[in-house]
């Protein structure tokens, strides 16, 4: 049983990244240039280097084997060259994706330390006066355009305060050799001399854009654990435990808690989109070298490979974050194992 | 201890942990580094492929040296590479005497075996000038500045006397002709590095991977983000005090302003004229301002009619308030001009009169000339800040509103930059607000390339404006070396300029350097080009 779900999951997975290749593959012809040119990243007068190219991406052929060949490519690692900087686009993707996953990652972990307690606790004081006031916190943290309070923080905390610096991710001043791409760890990894001081400098570097994100995020974390918790309080099983004679906090810790979060789970995983939308947005204002101020940068460069490499990385990125998480709950929560479809 | 200090303890305690108490600018051993946030990515590291100031800023002072330099005070040439030089009676031989013991940059990607030497010199030279030179075509083969001063055709000879000694013969006598070798662009390069790249069959590494006797060392460069430059230990002029130095790259001028607030940025390039007020008001931020030698002018199209009647060009000189597009444009950090010198060049003419403001002899003017009432004109606005025009936008608005009082509609006309400079060379605008920086200190430099016929081939002279008699001027200008004979030349010149009037001298701006206070020894070159040899952090 478990395996067949699996097995359609990962089908699932290998038709929308499909689906996601031919909408590169025809990208490429439809941005303006030469379709070879967007395709390969490679700009050549030269007539040979140029039928060199039309033969490695079959341009003499059809369009369907035209982009079969290029799945071909796709898979082999060859993503083309960026227009902009002549690098080849997949090593671009693995320089600068890993800030944009650790920037997230820690973000969605913040959020869910402030905002499930946060959200538990209004959710036990249902429609009073402690509830209105964090909905109303929630309301005003969730309706702030990220790109504003970005500009905020900084004002304040950068240029008022002059407590937190305002854009990178490490002074550049020192030099840390890429290993994993995650900074920590190559802080960690790295032969430096003054490595307390690079992971002070790192951390300071990371507590604005985290901030930014995670007020936005936390507060919509808040509304779906109260809704759950307020739901789960009100449930028959809550009320014929007190009935039983547990207090209300036995009940909470006995039944409560559990019922309460394994609904929050698949809600707070699809937050997982918005808040990547959030992080390239951020990453832009922070000058943070992700791929979202890398992609953003390709677009405004017209990078055509860059773009179509960068989306179907994104693409491919939220689409594996989503299913995998589908599988962990389902590992932990045995109602869903009753439903085999499968769903993004 | 009471529970109000408890609750104050913990709120400090609090507010170190967020950076408060502890300086996050702090970075341990990288004391000596510094971050200079640069306007944009340098095209090349060879500033001899390419004339933009950001090539030029990352390029020139840091990894290169050049045969001599200038020295920012006084304009005169000091020995760099060449520590004597002398010119033979005929004027058009030159004999340089090389410095020894000059190392270049040992780096992951060359071991020189050898220091520089005669051989280097000529490397450098033919490349740019010998088109049959194995590396003239590397690069694309366009020597920009030289090409447009014409210094590849008035070089006849580059020869080795012996390994410490080089001599150049010109075809002609050419007063400025060492002063161009002083410029941000007449590097030295490794003539055995370029063997060796020839050898391996990649000699397009010479400009991406350079190689230079410089302070600095290039160490790592991403598109985009920083260039990363290491001190040169064995750097012939002393002791390097910076290690690293880094190029950050930062083309938003807001955001560079406010590096530098922070303290993420030690300098920063380009400050915003309307931001120098803010800057100003920092204790821990130096500002220097220095005139700058550039021009900032409206050149009028005179092969274009009406444009080619020299009444129309006064007329329209005489309508516009220069004060005022000094004052709205540049903030009041800018003096007006009078003719194309600034007042710092030794060939400034104090006595030169200037238009004044007189819309009513305009009018009288443009009427003589048979220009209508309601005539329309384009104005070509340049789509980018520059040192000599910090918003040509703002100065065509207004330029719209004098001409308007004229009876002259004005339709203003922007295209993005690159695409501005093309059409602009196409020749089929009306009238451009644009201008030049200087690359060396030589009054040459403002009249060739602005005003000289063969300048409209090359794309520098707007006004597409050719005047033999100037021509000729500033040619014998060139034959005498004695500054008051050449300035003789330069007047009379500036009065064919006054009377024709191919463009309106606006002003000459200030240059404006942003630094942190620790910094020190750090100086404004007039001419462009940024050094950070001598700079001390402290």
């Amino acid at each position: 049983m478990m395996y067949a779900y699996i097995i359609r999951r990962v089908n699932l997975l290998v038709v929308t990244l499909f689906v996601l290749t031919v909408a590169s593959y025809g990208l490429a012809f439809l941005f303006p240039g030469d379709a070879l040119m967007n395709l390969s990243g490679v700009v050549t007068t030269d007539p040979d280097q140029y039928a060199e190219l039309k033969q490695k991406y079959a341009f003499d052929s059809n369009y369907v084997y035209g982009f079969f060949v290029y799945l071909g490519h796709i898979l082999s690692g060859d993503w083309g060259i960026s227009l902009y900087s002549g690098e080849p686009v997949l090593e671009e993707i693995a320089r600068y994706m890993p800030a944009t996953i650790e920037l997230s990652s820690y973000a969605l972990v913040l959020s869910m330390l402030i905002g499930v307690p946060v959200g538990f606790w209004a959710g036990l004081r249902f429609h009073r006066s402690i509830d209105y006031t964090i909905m109303t916190g929630s309301v005003i943290g969730f309706s702030i355009p990220v790109f504003w309070l970005a500009l905020l923080l900084i004002i304040v905390f950068s240029l008022q305060l002059g407590w937190l610096p305002m854009s990178g991710r490490l002074s550049l001043l020192f030099d840390i050799p890429q290993r994993t791409g995650f900074i920590l760890p190559d802080i960690l990894l790295s032969d430096l001399p003054n490595k307390a001081d690079a992971l002070y400098n790192a951390a300071l570097h990371m507590v604005l854009p985290a901030m930014s994100i995670t007020i936005v995020t936390s507060a919509v974390v808040v509304r779906i654990t109260r809704r759950s918790v307020a739901d789960v309080m009100e449930s028959d099983y809550m009320k014929a435990a007190i009935a039983r004679g547990f207090s209300p906090a036995q009940a909470i810790m006995r039944h409560g808690i559990r019922n309460a979060l394994l609904p929050i789970l698949p809600q707070i995983v699809m937050q997982f989109t918005v808040l990547l939308t959030n992080a390239m947005i951020v990453e832009l204002i922070f000058s943070w070298p992700g791929i979202g101020n890398w992609l953003l940068q390709a677009i405004y460069l017209r990078d055509y490979p860059a773009i179509t490499g960068g989306m179907l990385a994104v693409s491919a990125l939220v689409i594996m974050v989503t299913l995998s998480m589908d599988m962990l709950i389902r590992a932990i929560n045995p109602l869903k194992r009753r439903d085999v479809h499968g769903t993004i | 201890m009471t529970s109000k200090a408890r609750k104050f303890a913990l709120l400090a305690g609090l507010s170190c942990l967020i950076g408060a108490c502890d300086d996050y600018r702090r970075t341990g051993v990288a004391e000596t580094g510094v971050i200079y946030c640069s306007e944009g990515d340098p095209a090349t590291f060879n500033p001899q492929l390419d004339a933009s100031g950001t090539t030029v800023d990352a390029t020139s002072y840091q990894i290169y040296d050049r045969l001599l330099d200038i020295q920012a005070e006084s304009n005169d040439l000091v020995p760099a590479l060449a520590t004597s030089w002398l010119v033979k009676n005929d004027g058009k031989t030159y004999v340089f005497q090389l410095r020894k013991d000059v190392a270049f940059h040992q780096t992951g990607y060359f071991t020189p075996s050898r220091n520089f030497n005669a051989d280097d010199v000529i490397f450098s030279i033919e490349r740019w000038r010998d088109a049959t030179h194995p590396y003239h075509q590397v690069g694309g083969g366009s020597y920009p500045y030289f090409n447009s001063i014409g210094l590849n055709t008035l070089i006849k000879d580059v020869r080795r006397i012996n390994g410490y000694r080089v001599e150049i013969e010109l075809h002609r006598p050419d007063s400025s002709f060492l002063a161009n070798l002083a410029t941000n662009f007449s590097v030295i390069l490794s003539a055995e590095y370029g063997d060796t790249l020839l050898q391996q069959g990649n000699p397009e590494a010479l400009d991406s991977l350079p190689i230079g006797t410089g302070p600095f060392k290039y160490d790592q460069y991403r598109k985009g983000q920083y260039i990363r430059f290491r001190k040169h230990e064995n750097y012939w002029g002393g002791e390097v005090q910076l290690d690293p130095l880094i190029f950050s790259i930062t083309p938003r001028s807001s955001l560079r302003v406010a590096k530098l607030l922070t303290g993420e940025c030690d300098a920063i390039a380009y400050p915003a004229h309307s931001e120098l007020g803010i800057l100003d008001q920092r204790p821990e931020i130096a500002l220097d301002e220095k005139p700058g030698l550039n021009v900032g002018f409206w050149a009028f199209n005179t092969i274009k009619p009406p444009f080619d009647n020299p009444d129309v060009r006064r007329a329209l000189a005489l309508a516009i308030d220069k004060d005022t597009l000094i004052n709205a444009v540049y903030f009041g950090s800018a003096e007006r001009a009078k003719g194309l010198l600034p007042q710092t060049s030794w060939a400034f003419q104090g006595s030169l009169r200037d238009t004044s403001y007189n819309p009513v002899a305009a009018r009288e003017l443009l009427d003589k000339a048979g220009v209508p009432r309601g005539f329309q004109m384009d104005i070509w606005a340049m789509p980018v800040e520059r040192a000599y025009n910090p918003n040509a936008r703002r100065m065509a608005e207004l330029i719209q509103g004098y001409l308007k009082a004229v009876d002259i509609n004005v339709n203003i006309v922007s295209y993005e930059w690159g695409t501005f400079r093309r059409r602009l060379r196409e020749g089929i605008h009306d009238s451009v607000l644009i201008g030049w920086s200087a690359d060396s200190g030589d009054p040459d430099n403002f009249y060739r390339p602005l005003l000289s016929c063969s300048a409209i081939f090359s794309g520098t002279n707007r006004a597409n404006w050719c005047n033999n008699e100037y021509d000729r001027l500033i040619d014998q200008a060139l034959q005498y070396t004695d500054f008051e004979q050449r300035k003789l030349f330069y007047q009379l010149a500036n009065t064919i300029i006054a009377q024709d009037m191919p463009l309106v001298p606006i002003a000459h701006a200030y240059r404006y350097h942003a630094y942190q206070s620790h910094l020190h020894n750090f100086q404004l070159n007039p001419y462009g080009g940024l050094s950070f040899a001598g700079v001390i952090k402290q």
